[in-house]
């Protein structure tokens, strides 16, 4: 039969193809959000990854970088071999070596290091989410001189919020999506944390709710906020003050709340000069006091009988004063200087707006409380017939965090909540297991001299939560212990290290040199280091005495051939995400929702095609060669020898608690503490690569002080007692750190930093202006404008470069600025321009637009990519227009008097403090071919056995049955 | 010169959109990429992979490739006040569509099922009329097959008995992380699409040019930023003084003593 060639062929479409020849569940690692995924695999392929409906974080969604997996597996930027460096440091030329030979170097760098001064071991891990390993191997390796990436990134925002609360924002709780009438965000870019903020303000958005974003950016989750508060960075803290100032001054808070919860009755001392001024009055037995009105005498603060006073000056026994902590909250908020008035200029926001915003606070915690019919047995007892909310929920991330003022603004900004009475109530900020816990954890770091011996492990976690000075790692004239200053005067309650300085540190030598430099995946000559081009200086300076390099030895391991790799002597390649065995720890950093406790595994999806190995497998090798007492049995034999897997089923931190707390126990039916299960990882495998127990509605909210989750949050070894945790809205510890600068107790700062504790060391949250524009002085006026950086979505810091697909989508980075602003400056679209810090100038490519604070310019993150790296041809748009601000941003402050140079970086946490930085931008020229950003850097050779990728890619042409090329 | 269906397709597949609440993370348009690299139009070339090229007019090429769906950021108005839309962009799957009817081969086709617009590869000659006709730039050459490729509204996933029903619908809907995407059947007056799009007041793309779209948008709801948009009063100096007003007779003190003098218990 002859067709017409005029009439239409019809198609036959095959609607019903075979997806997948098989299925495997497993943990998604494209960000930190660590959501479950369900890969198709077909022909040895990945076909398709998609979220796991049933997986606590995602619930089935997956984001743009989850769904770029396919893309980061296969990039031909992976490492395929360890290597050896033979040229200079920094020239990138390397040769090939065995896994043996590599990890026999490694051996002997570390075990005469351990033999002989174990501190001259720097092990720092960037977003390494293995931590309870990494920080457990220091401990047994026996260094206190380990952290993973948290002071760059959010120790602000941990330690204030353990501090006050005993949790914190992100990955320590939530907003309660279902019941919140009013969500405020501040600082968040559109990657913290990923799919579950998403998920939640379609929600709260479909629901009415109201969203407000604070944040000088408006970009993604900020452009559909109901409202959007363009403030001036590093303001936020003033903002905060001047909500509470207007909620106490109209006397809409929750002093029920503050009185059950709050240690708000607690009496402080009014004695100053005396030793104890400022701290708790206390009883024989140690237990806080307050003022009972009912009997009309002091009492135990802890017991539930009594009807404490919130104000007023009380006796004490020995005849002294004390005042509740409420009215000294009360004195400070109240005064003029946080009135909306006195702020709203700062903040560049009008005073009305923050009047309004305040009364709509109120309105939604006051006038639309959530009850819910559930009855719950309080701390003492008692029972309550339902859970009473007040339904405002905060979230807060970067925009808080990376300012030299971020501690005590998170701290502000948790004193607003539970002035609301919304912590863990209904509708409130919720606790996701295992918090909360004690204020702080009781959980103190080691690396004091008398727990550091050469060849043996410390005595203790080289991170914790000090309390008092007593706790500092310093020697006994005030000098720091740890590499990076932490737990020192510099930055004494670091609680998750400094990383930020340990390259500044170990090149100067100050305060000691190290011998060996530890990373895993970490950026640090590049895009996760502030001062990235004195970085690459320091790690390539040498002695001149020696010849030797200040930093002698550098040992690196990545699974990508990042900027960093050119800067080591040793590299250890990892493999991707979908080839290793890995654990999502409640030890670690949990992904548990509010409702339930969870973890979860990676299992291998696919096989290696390459010589490298999991870099958690390769510690641990490391750690058996060097016969740490943890990784070893008494003949020297691996006491894992199946490697991280092993490890992970049959490793127990305290007896019956282990990396999983799913599916413990011999028979695999105990949750939380159990003995260690040798089948546990495939429990695990049969159920999607996850674990969750379930809270009873009961135990859900008020978990601070919620006898049934107390109970169940010891069973489960969340938390050593079921006592009730009382929020901290008053900090003691930090008044210690603040008597101790008043020269008073046994540990007392040197000369030059006593003024400095006791300025920031305030036991109530206060403003103070960011450190770099303060110490800029007269010189401010050079640098007009706040510069800080955002996270897009659709990439994860320099993950994502690597990717055909996501570099699609921000493929380069331009500078953000205000059209007004602009248009003053004469600055128009795509021209380029200097932008000059008190450090450095960098030179990039506007580009306009209207919601952003008019003093503030941003770029995305780390999309800027040095020449030659990643895979990614020199003339990628990542490497030639590309830029970092990185380069404008000083690790150290001015000196100040005396010459010393303190961090750049919040004085009580040490957290760095990038979001200061200050510019001024100048116009350099038109844009016209070939213009490039600047600074600009040699470009690096390929690693050896690192392939050039394909020009045109066509994946999956062959699994939908096409010829491939 | 191709013919649309003699008679209306039995259904109106297609999506709802929801302007309020996409926060423009393209995690659809990945996802919708990942999905199409092994489907009915695969695979979903890309070009300067792992490079770039800036041409001599400065204009910078980068990478670039096939997406069947793309998402594009606006700013509208001035300033502070100033709106920023994210718009997700890709076939609307039209009644009227000119990209069929100015094919000259009949690959470009409407479903007489499902109202499914797509290409047959096997017949397009990559002359790209289509392309042309479509005012929605929803069409995507690949330069390497040499033929037009399409959103196929994942025809091979919504109708897949290899997957469970839960999952039979387009890669975008089922990843969106916000909930902002909807799938169904707009030729039902009472699917959940079609009783989304009437309560929200669901809008067709540029419905003058007559294309009558099956794809909806739904638009920003009204923002509560303005005074008493919440119910809340506009500051609380009121409030403040209703507290005194409600303070216990004989109190004593000032009325913020009075007012925490209350008896409260822990």
């Amino acid at each position: 039969m002859i067709s017409n060639p005029l009439e239409t062929v019809r198609e036959v479409v095959e609607t019903s193809p075979t997806v997948s020849d098989s299925v495997a569940y497993t943990t998604c690692y494209m960000c930190a959000c660590r959501c479950g995924i369900k890969v198709h695999l077909k022909d040895g392929k990945i076909r398709y990854i998609e979220g796991n409906k049933n997986h606590p974080v995602n619930k089935g969604v997956l984001c743009a970088k989850g769904s770029a997996g396919i893309m980061q597996h296969y990039s031909p930027a992976r490492l395929s071999k360890p290597l050896k460096r033979v040229g200079p440091r920094g020239s990138g030329e390397f040769k090939e070596i065995e896994w043996e030979e590599a990890l026999s170097t490694a051996a002997e760098w570390l075990g005469s290091v351990r033999n002989t001064d174990p501190r001259k071991l720097a092990f720092f891990t960037g977003r390494d989410q293995s931590q309870s390993l990494t920080g457990w191997w220091a401990s047994q390796f026996g260094t206190p001189n380990h952290a993973a990436h948290g002071g760059f990134c959010s120790v602000n925002m941990a330690a204030a919020g353990l501090y006050t609360i005993g949790g914190s924002f992100w990955e320590f709780g939530e907003p309660d999506w279902e019941h919140t009438e009013y969500f405020m965000m501040f600082g968040v870019a559109e990657d913290h944390d990923s799919n579950p903020i998403k998920t939640g303000l379609g929600k709260i958005k479909t629901r009415g709710a109201k969203f407000v974003s604070v944040n000088p950016v408006k970009t993604g989750y900020s452009a559909i906020a109901d409202e959007w508060v363009g403030i001036r960075p590093g303001t936020d803290g003033l903002f905060v003050m001047a909500l509470m100032h207007e909620l106490l001054k109209a006397r809409r808070v929750d002093l029920d709340y503050l009185v059950r919860y709050t240690n708000a009755p607690w009496l402080v001392i009014q004695d100053p000069g005396a030793a104890d001024h400022g701290l708790f009055a206390r009883d024989a037995d140690g237990a806080p006091l307050c003022f009972d009105k009912k009997a009309g005498a002091l009492a135990n603060a802890m017991t539930a009988e009594v009807a404490p006073a919130l104000v007023g000056e009380h006796t004490l026994e020995d005849g002294r004063k004390a005042v509740p902590a409420f009215q000294l909250l009360y004195d400070r908020y109240t005064s003029d200087e946080y009135a909306p008035d006195a702020v709203a200029e700062r903040c560049g926001l009008d005073a009305d707006r923050i009047r309004r915003i305040a009364a709509e606070l109120a309105h939604a915690a006051f006038e639309k409380e959530v009850v819910i019919d559930q009855p719950w047995t309080d701390w003492a007892g008692r029972r309550h017939e339902k859970m009473i909310g007040r339904p405002v929920a905060m979230h807060a991330m970067r925009g808080i965090s990376a300012h030299s003022n971020g501690f005590h603004t998170c701290r502000a900004l948790h004193l607003l909540q539970l002035l609301l009475g919304s912590i863990d109530a209904p509708g409130g900020f919720r606790y996701k297991p295992p918090f909360p816990r004690p204020v702080p954890p009781p959980l103190k770091p080691a690396g004091k001299a008398n727990q550091i011996t050469p060849g043996k492990p410390m005595g203790g976690p080289p991170l914790g939560f000090p309390t008092s000075p007593a706790d500092l790692l310093i020697e006994a004239d005030g000098t720091p212990r740890r590499i990076d200053k932490a737990y020192s005067w510099d930055a004494p309650v670091a609680a998750h290290g400094l990383m930020h300085m340990v390259i500044q540190n170990a090149w100067a030598g100050d305060p000691y040199p190290i011998d060996v430099l530890f990373m895993y995946m970490a950026n640090m000559s590049w895009n996760s280091t502030m001062n990235s081009s004195g970085t690459m200086k320091m790690l390539t300076d040498k002695d001149p005495a020696t010849g030797e390099y200040k930093i002698p030895k550098i040992i690196y391991s990545d699974a990508y051939a990042s900027e960093m790799v050119a800067y080591a002597d040793l590299i250890l390649p990892d493999t991707t995400y979908l080839e290793r065995w890995d654990c999502i720890s409640l030890l670690d950093r949990p992904i548990c929702d509010a409702d339930g406790a969870a973890d979860s595994i990676r299992q291998p999806v696919v096989k290696p095609d390459r010589d490298v190995r999991p870099f958690q497998d390769a510690l641990i090798e490391i750690g058996v060669r060097l016969g740490l007492p943890g990784l070893t049995n008494e003949d020297g034999s691996a006491k894992y020898p199946g490697g991280y897997p092993d490890y992970l089923a049959n490793h127990e931190r305290a007896p019956g608690v282990g990396p999983l707390a799913g599916f413990r126990g011999a028979d695999g039916t105990k949750e939380g503490k159990g003995e260690p299960n040798p089948d546990q990882l495939q429990r695990y495998v049969d159920n999607q690569c996850f674990w969750r127990h379930e809270f009873a509605p009961s135990e859900r909210y008020f978990k601070h002080a919620n006898k049934d989750y107390l109970e169940k949050a010891v069973s489960l070894g969340l938390i050593g007692a079921a006592n009730p945790i009382i929020h901290q809205i008053y900090s003691e510890p930090l008044q210690t750190f603040r008597l101790a600068a008043e020269g008073h107790g046994d540990v007392v700062p040197p000369e030059h930093h006593r003024e400095r504790v006791k300025t920031y060391f305030d036991p109530l949250p206060f403003w103070y202006a960011p450190f770099e524009g303060e110490m800029l002085g007269e010189e401010l006026d050079k640098f007009p404008m706040h510069a800080i950086t955002q996270r897009p979505a659709a990439m994860y810091h320099s993950w994502g470069s690597m990717n055909a697909w996501l570099r699609q989508i921000h493929g380069l980075n331009k500078l953000y600025m205000s059209r007004e602003r602009a248009e003053e400056l004469d600055i128009a679209e795509d021209d380029w321009v200097h932008v000059t810090s008190h450090h450095g100038r960098i030179k990039a490519q506007v580009k306009l637009m209207e919601g952003v604070n008019p003093d503030t310019v941003w770029t995305w993150n780390a999309i800027g990519k040095r020449k030659g790296t990643w895979a990614l041809d020199p003339k990628a748009p990542e490497a030639t227009k590309g830029f970092l601000l990185n380069h404008l941003i000083s690790e150290l402050l001015p000196p100040k008097g005396g010459g010393y140079r303190y961090a750049n970086a919040d004085p009580v946490t040490g957290q760095a403090a990038w979001y200061d930085l200050r510019v001024r931008i100048e116009r350099a020229e038109a844009d016209a071919p070939g213009t490039e950003a600047e600074p600009r850097f040699a470009p690096l050779p390929k690693p050896p056995g690192g392939k050039a990728g394909p020009d045109t890619l066509r994946y999956g042409a062959k699994i939908s049955g096409e010829a491939a090329e | 010169m191709t013919s649309l269906p003699t008679k209306a397709p039995a259904k109106k597949l297609g999506l709802v959109i929801d302007l309020d609440i996409c926060v423009g993370c393209h995690a659809c348009a990945v996802n919708c990429k990942e999905w199409n690299s092994g489907g009915h139009s695969a695979p979903m070339t890309d070009w300067n992979a792992y490079s770039g090229s800036e041409s001599a007019d400065g204009e910078d090429a980068g990478a670039w490739g096939v997406w069947f769906n793309r998402i594009h950021t606006y700013e509208a108005g001035d300033g502070a006040e100033s709106r920023t839309v994210h718009f997700p962009r890709s076939c609307l799957h039209c009644e009227e569509p000119a990209c069929v009817t100015v094919c000259p081969t009949g690959a470009s086709y409407k479903r007489e099922e499902d109202g499914i617009v797509l290409v047959n590869p096997e017949t397009c000659i990559g002359c790209k009329l289509c392309s042309w006709a479509c005012p929605y730039g929803a069409r995507e050459y690949d330069y390497t097959d040499g033929v037009m490729k399409k959103c196929t509204l994942c025809i091979d996933k919504i109708y897949n008995e290899n997957l469970e029903e839960v999952d039979r619908v387009p890669a975008c809907v089922s990843t969106c992380p916000v909930g902002a995407r909807h799938f169904g059947d707009l030729g039902d007056a009472d699917s959940a699409v079609s009783k989304l799009v009437s309560e929200r007041g669901g809008y067709d793309l540029m419905p003058e040019m007559g294309y009558r779209p099956t794809n909806k948008y739904l638009p920003p709801r009204p923002r509560k930023n303005t005074a008493g948009a919440t119910g809340a009063p506009t500051r609380l100096e009121s409030l403040a003084a209703e507290a005194a007003d409600a303070v216990p007779s004989g109190a004593e003190g000032n009325g913020f003593l009075a007012w925490v003098d209350a008896m409260l218990s822990r």
